[in-house]
């Protein structure tokens, strides 16, 4: 989700100071962006300590690679979720390899499954789709997410929506369409099954 | 997502005349609209619906949020056009993608786990230096737990208690309001660093210069005179600027750290160095963040060992001040005959305090006067104290006769050091 619009100085200024070393620059990305780097982790590991772990590995990625950041291909939250998604799928698939009984019955049998592989590419793609349909939600425009926040979670119809918000009731189904949209690209986004990592 | 409260199966049956369902219909039923609608609701204004309103409804559809006369219409036009009914399945699934924000609760730990690990893995060029680091972890923490806080959290009422060197006081806020008071104090320090001052932002300045009864440019001035300029009672606004100017304090204290010449702060009546006012306000964010806690019943830590013992070394370190402002203000009994009168760096009496716990220690404090040396040989009393105690004392919330302390030796000694401890507190 490339966005047209000039990167905000303030991402490239933190670049710029994690590039130059300022811990105190690393405090601040944390605390912005730990909730959506947990959160998705999260979504990807289905476990705490899983998404604990990750949400390490991805500041540690962060604050050595800070060079890797192009403030021209989108906002420094893209970025960060990208990386987390990336290191998450990749912590997925090798946990696949040899994790599968720790996940999955336990019996200690044999496999039976009739082929693994292809069995953990659905679960990476899931939650992935999961995990970018998380970051779109979190990053849609406030009005299209205060419509479906009414909509939705407070189970108003679009009436009572338009009311809420004090928009028209052809403006509350805009925005319910449009915001769905954007959701429904979560599909959309997710690279192939067996892509590169 | 086809666990919710809404029964698909229910719905159908019941057309139109129950609740819109929660949970759009299964594809099943969008290719079922073909059938027969359901009797008796239509359409109110008598033409069927066009298709451009109707492919305008889709969102509301698939969210479960128009009418049961419009569902009715838009699942009759899926049966007929092919591209909304692809849009309606696409949007119906996105639904699916759609989850009540899990209340993630980030581990407190977690932060200083992962940036220790960050900084050894490479080093920081400028660090965080070791007397900013608490302030920088308690402001975070604090940040923490504002982070889910509703329109009910922000206003649930607070009391902020002190000691006002004789008896306990307290005043009555909400939780937006201990932040802007934190805000403001803190705003003492961002003035010393050359940062803007919240208060001469709001227009506030000017008038903590002349509050009646409390010492000008003093915490509690500059906290009344903000309350008291800002028409409206404080809001979650608070948070943004509070949150900014912490980190905009934490970053500016980095690089001041380095250079040796670290600006004084002046709290109005005394100044403390820069090291020494971002310990005592790491301090007051911890015992405003734990106020805040047990405002909305939420469970709070102390700091971390090594946090909790800069703290506590600090409150140590003012309390031979501390006792010699109550005894100017004749609120202490004066030294005993002959021993008042010791000349600085000269060995006095001394009283031993020991903290218990993680981040604990001992200290040996001066009696008689700020400029004394303190002894062993000069012992006279010996004071026991659990860490955080000590903290809840010396922020006023535990009455010196009330403290669980341990002691031996000079009652009235002891009892001093506990009523100079309390008198450290201030609102």
């Amino acid at each position: 989700m490339v966005r047209k619009d000039a990167p905000p100085r303030r991402d490239r200024r933190m670049q710029q100071r994690l590039a130059h070393g300022e811990a105190a620059a690393l405090g601040e990305l944390y605390d912005r962006y730990a909730t959506l780097v947990h959160g998705l982790a999260h979504r990807v590991l289905g476990e705490d300590s899983a998404a604990d772990a990750l949400t390490r590995e991805v500041f540690v990625h962060l604050w050595e690679h800070p060079d890797t950041y192009d403030p021209e291909q989108g906002p420094l939250r893209s970025w960060v979720a990208e990386v987390t998604h990336r290191l998450a799928v990749r912590r997925l698939r090798a946990a696949g390899g040899h994790g599968r009984a720790a996940t999955g019955t336990g019996t200690g049998e044999p496999d039976a499954e009739p082929d693994p592989e292809r069995e953990l590419e659905r679960t990476v793609r899931r939650a992935s789709v999961a995990a970018r349909a998380d970051y779109i939600a979190t990053s849609l425009p406030a009005p299209l997410k205060a419509a479906l926040e009414r909509a939705y979670f407070q189970r108003r119809d679009y009436r009572q929506t338009a009311a809420d918000l004090g928009i028209t009731e052809d403006e509350a189904r805009r925005r319910l369409r449009l915001g769905l949209q954007l959701l429904a690209t979560a599909h959309d986004t997710v690279p192939e099954p067996g892509g590169p990592v | 997502m086809n666990d919710g409260p809404g029964n698909p199966e229910e719905s159908r049956k019941h057309g139109g005349q129950d609740r819109a369902p929660r949970v759009p219909p299964p594809r099943a039923s969008v290719e079922d609209g073909g059938r027969t609608p359901p009797p008796a609701p239509r359409p109110p204004a008598g033409p069927a619906l066009e298709h451009r309103v109707l492919m305008s409804l889709l969102g509301a559809w698939a969210l479960a949020a128009c009418s049961a006369e419009e569902t009715a219409a838009v699942e009759e036009h899926l049966g007929e056009c092919g591209p909304c009914a692809e849009e309606a399945l696409r949007l119906r699934d996105a639904v699916g993608l759609l989850h009540p924000p899990e209340s993630l609760d980030l581990d407190p730990g977690l932060r200083t786990r992962v940036l220790d690990t960050c900084l050894e893995r490479r080093r920081p060029r400028i660090p965080v230096p070791p007397w900013v680091a608490p302030y920088d972890a308690e402001t975070a923490r604090l940040d923490a737990l504002l982070q889910d806080f509703g329109d009910a959290e922000w206003h649930a009422p607070v009391r902020l208690r002190w000691f006002d060197g004789r008896e306990p006081a307290a005043r009555r806020t909400t939780v937006a309001g201990v932040l802007t008071h934190l805000w403001c104090v803190d705003g003492l320090v961002a003035s010393a660093l050359g940062l803007d001052d919240p208060l001469a932002e709001a227009g506030a300045d000017k008038e903590a210069q002349d509050s009646p009864g409390v010492v000008e440019g003093s915490p509690t001035a500059r906290t009344e005179a903000y309350w008291r300029a800002a028409r409206v009672p404080p809001t979650r606004a608070v948070r943004g600027p509070w949150r900014e100017q912490s980190h905009a304090l934490v970053r500016t204290a980095a690089f001041a750290g380095g250079s040796g010449g670290e600006p004084a702060v002046s709290y109005g009546e005394h100044t403390l160095p820069l090291r020494d006012a971002l310990l005592d306000r790491a301090f007051e964010c911890w015992v405003h963040a734990d106020d805040i806690a047990e405002a909305v019943d939420y469970p709070y830590e102390p700091p971390a060992p090594r946090h909790l013992h800069g703290m506590i070394d600090l409150a140590a370190r003012t309390l031979p001040q501390s006792l010699a402002a109550r005894r100017r203000a004749g609120l202490a009994e004066p030294a005993p005959r002959g021993r008042h009168l010791v000349a600085a760096g000269a060995p006095g009496r001394s009283l031993r305090l020991e903290i218990e716990g993680t981040g604990g220690g001992e200290w040996l404090i001066p009696l008689d006067s700020p400029g004394a040396a303190a002894s062993p040989e000069h012992e006279v009393a010996h004071l026991a104290l659990d860490g955080v105690e000590f903290c809840r004392l010396a922020a006023g919330h535990v009455p010196p006769a009330e403290a669980a302390a341990g002691h031996s030796g000079d009652r009235t000694a002891v009892r001093e050091v506990l009523l100079a401890t309390a008198s450290l507190s201030r609102l």
